[in-house]
């Protein structure tokens, strides 16, 4: 469904490439873990599959395929139509990622304002459709609210609901649990893999966290300084890790032994 | 509500404050009016009667008390010049209310479409040719531009006769042409800096997180402008253009010389030079009043767009 | 070459750099005019009267035959010096009242902001010309006036900005290692703020030429020979008909004043960020 063919990308005020060379693919229903530490180059890959690349301010070659279509040289008015249609989006923070002046039942519906012809009522009904679905408590309520009344687990799910309302091929998270408390992070990771499982929605979700990349995703890629080091499913790099930079990081995650408490 | 009622009391409370001061201020250096008035005549027994008809014998606190009561009841004291203050406020607040207004207007509607025509320009040329421009612009000192304004529209081309200013009983059509000249001279540099707010805040907000968001849906530039953009970058806008709004009046006091306008600004000026303390005193009262009411009024819009600043909406 | 032609582009360093040269040149003829110029300003010729702007006579002279550069000139250097002196009182003092304030907090902080908060509110104008009904229009005491009426703005400004620093990581290592308040104020604080506070005098600069000529305009500054800009241009406008040039020069000094400092600070405040333009 997805496939990224070595994707480059160097920004023109850096010295180096972002994205050296980044090879992926993911398949329809499967959720792939991007793991890697900060400048590893996850972020960049996510932006650019996502359509966020500043295109004046870098450099880019490769190719993006979302069934066969190239994403990244692709003519913005092509771009808009897939934003929001196809792919959808949710950010680390949920409280400035959304509109503070647009009452967030707006917000989760803005897609389907965007991109099909259903009236108001329609819209308003698939958002609290899709409210519910990411357990938000009294989602009619909810949607008169403004996003600064909302806790940030409330918000992570309105994002989300935000950006499935249309049933995207393809959901892209980056780090959308790394501002969240740890019993609110479960939280999330169950209601994503609720919502693979139901509407069999792909997801491509990145973390520098192990531990919640192992909860979700059935393959995981690691990625060091713009280049992948290694994929596979995600039990077996937690078992056997090939590369050096995997071994160290499987190795850095800290275990409950018996006993130690 | 609540908290409209709040601002209001403390609208009240200011303008007490700014006459209490402006008050003591004449009292304590403007040496006594009596003896002023009776010039080279003023023997002591004639001072002191004076002063007793004027009631400036009375204790500070009453006199600023019944200066008070009367100003809230339409008395606000009788010139040195002779004739009540109130009348001479009355006819020349017409003017100097419509010039405000007028020139407000002007500044609403031309900053804003082409201070948001400004945000696409980027950094290239033409923003920074759109950069010098507008510093020149706000170069322009209104009552130099007024001259200007004179020179080529009234003496060149004749579109308006300088210093024949109608007034509102004889044409209103003819004052508001006349009026025209002034707002656009004072308009013009308030223009230039309301566009440079503008453009200013919205690519500040351009560089928010929510705008990532609003792209990542689908939106296209002009979507992402006017649904979520604007409305984020108006506070400090609306804010910005109540201290426009004071600076229009401050401006208007000089421009109304350059025009020969029978305004509030003239009446100011030339009772700072006779020493008509009385009408100097209510004129400041009443001009800082509308500066307050400015600002108060900005008060309540934002927090009417902004649910975040509490109050009105909740 | 291609990195400098780059840098003036960039359209911050370019402002920058006009508004540096136009308020140079026109500095130093300032200076020049304090110490010569080409004509006695108050020299009144009768052969002479009306001309337009010429070789001898730059920009041309009024109807009492006067030249009028060199009255001009002398004309801006009152008005560059009222201007000077009210920010250096107001930014010095503005700057001082507003570190403390800010820096320290507590009740007399809250306390002061409030009443700076309305003061501020009002435009300057109207104190100024409040203050000198009751002290005099001498270009000295509109000086110190307009300097008193200018702290409050530069106090807020200044308190913002210390108060926002007060507890950033480098500051408490400074007190940690036992500086005592004062360095702290002015060693460390104070040269980052100066992106805020700079701008912020160039603004003041270009508002106290404006206060200062309008105030000349009205008559409220100064005596003759003392006149400056504003008083020129309100004699010109008497000559308007027969000596239009008159008032285009005068004024069109004070507009270079405002414009060559104003170029300075925008080039000092820098372009915004166009990530997602």
């Amino acid at each position: 469904m997805l496939e990224i063919r070595d994707l480059h990308v160097k920004f023109h005020s850096r010295r180096r490439e972002a994205v050296s060379g980044v090879s992926l693919s993911i398949a329809d229903g499967e959720i792939l873990g991007l793991v890697g530490e900060s400048g590893s180059g996850k972020s960049v890959t996510a932006m650019s599959v996502a359509g966020l690349l500043p295109r004046k301010q870098c450099d880019y070659s490769g190719n993006i395929l979302l069934d066969g279509a190239d994403l990244l040289h692709a003519d913005r008015s092509v771009l808009r139509k897939i934003q929001g249609r196809e792919i959808g989006v949710v950010f680390q923070e949920p409280q400035s990622s959304l509109d503070p002046l647009m009452k967030v039942g707006k917000q989760v519906e803005e897609c389907l304002y965007l991109h099909t012809d259903l009236t108001k009522a329609e819209r308003r009904a698939r958002a609290l459709t899709a409210m519910t679905a990411v357990e938000l408590p009294e989602p009619d309520v909810l949607y008169d609210k403004y996003p600064h009344e909302l806790s940030g687990g409330m918000l992570q799910r309105a994002m989300i609901a935000a950006a499935a309302v249309t049933h995207p091929k393809l959901l892209l998270l980056d780090e959308p649990t790394t501002a969240l408390d740890v019993t609110i992070q479960a939280q999330i990771l169950e209601l994503l893999k609720k919502l693979n499982r139901e509407y069999g929605m792909s997801m491509l979700f990145i973390s520098h966290n192990l531990n919640v990349v192992r909860k979700l995703s059935s393959r995981v890629a690691v990625m060091q300084t713009g280049v992948i080091v290694e994929t596979g499913a995600t039990e077996e790099v937690y078992a056997n890790p090939q590369h050096p930079y995997t071994k160290k990081l499987v190795a850095a995650i800290p275990t409950r032994k018996k006993g130690n408490f | 509500m609540k908290y409209a009622v709040k601002k209001f009391l403390m609208l009240l409370l200011t303008m007490v404050a700014v006459s209490f001061l402006a008050f003591a201020a004449f009292q304590l250096v403007a040496g006594d009016p009596a003896t002023n008035l009776l010039g080279t005549e003023a023997t002591p027994e004639k001072v002191a009667t004076l002063r007793h008809e004027m009631g400036l014998d009375r204790p500070f606190l009453i006199q600023y008390g019944s200066w008070l009561v009367g100003f809230v009841t339409g008395d606000l004291g009788e010139s040195y010049s002779g004739g009540p203050v109130a009348d001479l406020l009355a006819a020349r607040l017409p003017v100097t209310l419509v010039l405000s207004l007028l020139t407000f207007a002007l500044t609403v509607l031309l900053a804003l479409p082409l201070g948001l025509r400004s945000v696409r320009y980027g950094s290239g040329v033409r923003s920074a040719v759109h950069t010098v421009v507008n510093q020149f612009l706000m170069a322009l000192p209104p009552f130099f531009t007024g001259i200007l304004l004179t020179w080529l529209f009234s003496i060149s081309l004749q579109w308006f006769r300088h210093g024949a200013y109608p007034g509102f009983a004889v044409s209103v059509g003819g004052s508001l042409w006349y009026l025209l000249f002034p707002a656009t001279a004072i308009a013009i540099p308030r223009i230039a800096q309301t566009v440079r707010m503008l453009r200013s805040t919205v690519l500040t907000e351009m560089d928010k997180d929510y705008v990532r968001t609003a792209i990542a849906r689908g939106n296209d530039r002009p979507g992402v402008l006017y649904r979520h953009v604007l409305k984020n970058s108006l506070v400090p806008v609306v804010t910005f253009l109540a201290q426009t709004m004071a600076e229009i009046v401050a401006a208007s006091i000089v421009v109304e010389q350059v025009f020969n306008l029978p305004g509030l600004g003239r009446l100011l000026l030339t009772s700072i030079g006779s020493r008509d303390y009385p009408t100097v005193q209510a004129i400041v009262v009443v001009l800082a009043f509308w500066v307050v009411l400015a600002n108060t009024v900005a008060d309540l819009v934002n927090r009417c767009i902004d649910p975040r600043l509490g109050g009105v909406r909740t | 070459m291609k990195t400098l032609k780059k840098a003036v582009l960039d359209h911050r360093n370019g402002c920058f750099l006009a508004g540096c040269i136009i308020t140079g040149v026109l500095l130093a003829l300032i200076l020049l005019g304090a110490v010569w110029t080409p004509y006695d300003p108050t020299a009144m010729s009768g052969s002479e009267k009306l001309m337009g702007p010429s070789l001898a006579h730059l920009f041309g002279t009024d109807n009492f035959g006067r030249d009028i550069f060199s009255r001009v000139l002398k004309g801006a250097g009152v008005t560059a010096l009222v201007a000077v002196g009210t920010v250096v009182i107001g930014a010095v003092c503005g700057t001082l009242i507003g570190a403390l304030t800010g820096y320290f907090g507590g009740a007399v902080d809250e306390l002061l902001m409030r009443f700076n908060d309305t003061i501020t509110a009002f435009p300057s104008i109207l104190l100024a010309l409040v203050c000198v009904t009751v002290f005099g229009s001498g270009k000295y005491q509109v000086l110190l006036v307009l300097g008193i009426v200018f702290i409050p703005s530069f106090a807020r400004i200044a308190r913002t900005a210390f108060s926002s620093l007060r507890d950033a990581n480098f500051v408490q290592s400074a007190r940690l290692m036992g500086a005592k308040p004062a360095r702290i104020l002015f060693v460390h604080i104070l040269p980052n703020t100066l992106h805020v506070l700079l701008p912020a005098v160039t603004i003041g600069f270009n508002n106290a030429v404006l206060a200062e000529a309008s105030m000349s305009f009205l008559g409220l500054c100064g005596q003759p020979p003392d006149a400056s800009l504003g008083a020129l241009l309100s004699e010109a406008q008497g000559m308007l008909a027969s000596a239009p040039w008159y008032a285009l020069c005068s004024g069109g000094v004070i507009v270079g004043l405002i414009f060559g400092v104003g170029l300075i600070g925008e080039g000092l405040q820098g372009g915004k960020g166009e990530r997602n333009a």
